[in-house]
């Protein structure tokens, strides 16, 4: 504090500048406190009142409704993101079942060609069979005859050089006589 | 003379009054520590009573103030 | 230290008490009611600070607060759960004066904290005010409210019949006690650790304990910082209080 030298300025304030005693308890400076005092909570309860209070709530309440839609539309995604995981499940379930009816159909119809070509086959190699066994007893049949025939001519000629004389029926019987045999 | 036993009075008194600040400091840390008692075995409530623990530290805290102003009364005004 | 005119200028001098007085900005002569003071100085200072907070702050409306907004917004949800909690949904209309009186005297208690600044809510003059206004508008609340029926506040109908009449007793003086230790709390407090920290800077002028010194001024100064906040919260709670048993007279 300046020194001030002029006592007469209060009695709360000695000839220093310094306070005497309390300057709370001071008479002389209340009414001067209370008057700026009031003037000043005036002022602030009007600042207040008029222009910070109604916007801070209004910034806070239209806060409020944004954090609540946002939160609202938050839900919607993520039930809409569970359908369609539900649906891409079922899509794949569906797929899953479908391609095993396939390989089940394709694997009945392969079988069924199957069947049939081995029954063609099998028709097939009776057929062929039936008939080289007829060729085969053809020519089993022509190889005897002509054994019969060779026989018979071999017989023939063989006698004749032993000067025989061929007496063909009965040696046809003999022949086949020995064939039998 | 008779002015300064007065002025040694009111010292002596100023300095006994500052007692009573010790009354309102064991009387705040009494408030404070069953609150915070209070407040370790059910710490879902100690958050709806703490405005009641600071109207608590007012009142024991007012006593306080009530010597402190007594003592500054006797130092000051007297 | 009522006499400490004899000391100035020599070895240790303490007034502690200095930082209160009351001087006009212009010039020097007597205090009238319309002098401009420090008192208009720092009640001024305290309005612009609430302006710069309050108004200012605020004026982008924006979604996601900046800083000076969240300070805004906070202080506004503070007092208002504080009176919604403490005095009950009835009493929301008169949020704006608890908010008028609570930053009016949070404003003030940290504009003090300045070095070398006036604390206006030290004086028991500027608090003294503003418990009587609370006490009278609380007791007119009451009245007007609750009719007689507000005296029951005072009848205690849960007591024994025989108690009633000392409880009334009681009830009445700590009533009308209230604006006493209303005012007396802020300013007391504050003065208090206004005149410490002043003392303990006085010893600094020995340089031996000169850093103990500044130790204990910054101490003391963390704690009015503390201080200064819950006294305002205080100040603004008790008042939440008394509104509410205007509101709500019956125990």
């Amino acid at each position: 504090m300046a020194t001030k030298t002029d006592v007469s300025m209060s009695t709360c304030i000695d000839s220093y500048g310094s306070a005497i005693g309390m300057p709370q308890l001071c008479t002389d400076w209340a009414s001067n406190q209370i008057f700026w005092l009031v003037v000043t909570l005036v002022a602030i309860f009007f600042v207040l009142s008029r222009l910070a209070l109604p916007r801070i709530s209004a910034v806070i309440s239209e806060r409020q409704g944004t954090i609540t839609n946002d939160l609202a539309a938050a839900e919607n995604l993520k039930s809409e993101a569970v359908q369609a995981e539900e649906a891409y499940k079922k899509a794949l379930e569906d797929a899953r079942l479908e391609a095993s009816k396939i390989i089940e159909s394709a694997k009945s119809e392969i079988k069924q060609e199957l069947d049939v070509a081995i029954k063609k086959a099998d028709a097939d190699i009776a057929v062929k069979a039936s008939a080289s066994e007829e060729a085969i007893a053809v020519i089993r049949k022509d190889a005897l005859a002509n054994v019969k025939l060779v026989a018979k001519d071999i017989t023939s000629e063989l006698v004749k050089v032993l000067g025989g004389k061929v007496d063909s029926k009965s040696l046809t019987s003999v022949i086949n006589a020995k064939m039998k045999g | 003379m008779e002015g300064d036993i007065v002025q040694m009075g009111a010292y002596i008194g100023a300095g006994l009054a500052c007692t009573g600040m010790g009354g309102a400091a064991v009387g705040v840390g009494h408030v404070v520590g069953n609150f915070i008692s209070g407040a370790l075995r059910n710490p879902s409530a100690a958050a709806g009573q703490t405005a009641t623990m600071f109207i608590g530290i007012a009142f024991a805290e007012a006593l306080g103030i009530f010597s402190f102003l007594v003592a500054l009364l006797l130092m000051f005004a007297v | 230290m009522a006499s400490s005119g004899d000391s100035k200028g020599e070895g240790l001098v303490f007034h502690p008490m200095d930082q209160f007085i009351v001087e006009p900005l212009f010039g020097a002569g007597p205090v009238h009611w319309y002098t401009v003071t420090n008192v208009t100085l720092w009640m001024g200072l305290s309005v612009l600070a609430l302006i710069l907070i309050m108004v200012v702050g605020t004026s982008k409306r924006a979604l996601v607060p900046s800083r000076a907004q969240s300070i805004g917004e906070l202080a506004y949800g503070f007092v208002h759960k504080m009176v919604e909690d403490v005095a009950g949904k009835d009493a929301v209309p008169y949020f704006p004066y608890i908010m008028t009186l609570f930053m009016f005297i949070v404003l003030s208690n940290f504009l003090g904290l300045l070095p070398m600044s006036f604390t206006t809510t030290s004086h028991i003059a500027v608090t003294a005010v503003m418990a009587m206004v609370v006490f009278l508008s609380v007791t007119i609340i009451g009245f007007a409210k609750n009719g007689v029926g507000f005296l029951s506040l005072f009848w205690i109908s849960s007591a024994p019949l025989a108690l009633r009449p000392a409880l009334a007793l009681i009830e009445i003086i700590s009533y009308f006690v209230r604006p006493v230790s209303h005012s007396i709390r802020l300013a007391g407090n504050m003065m208090a650790g206004h005149a410490v920290i002043k003392v303990f800077a006085a010893f600094a002028g020995v340089a031996l304990i000169s850093p103990l010194s500044v130790v204990a001024i910054t101490a003391m100064y963390a704690l009015e910082t503390l201080v200064s906040f819950i006294q305002a919260y205080v100040f603004a709670i008790l008042t939440c209080v008394y509104l509410k048993d205007a509101l709500h007279p019956h125990h």
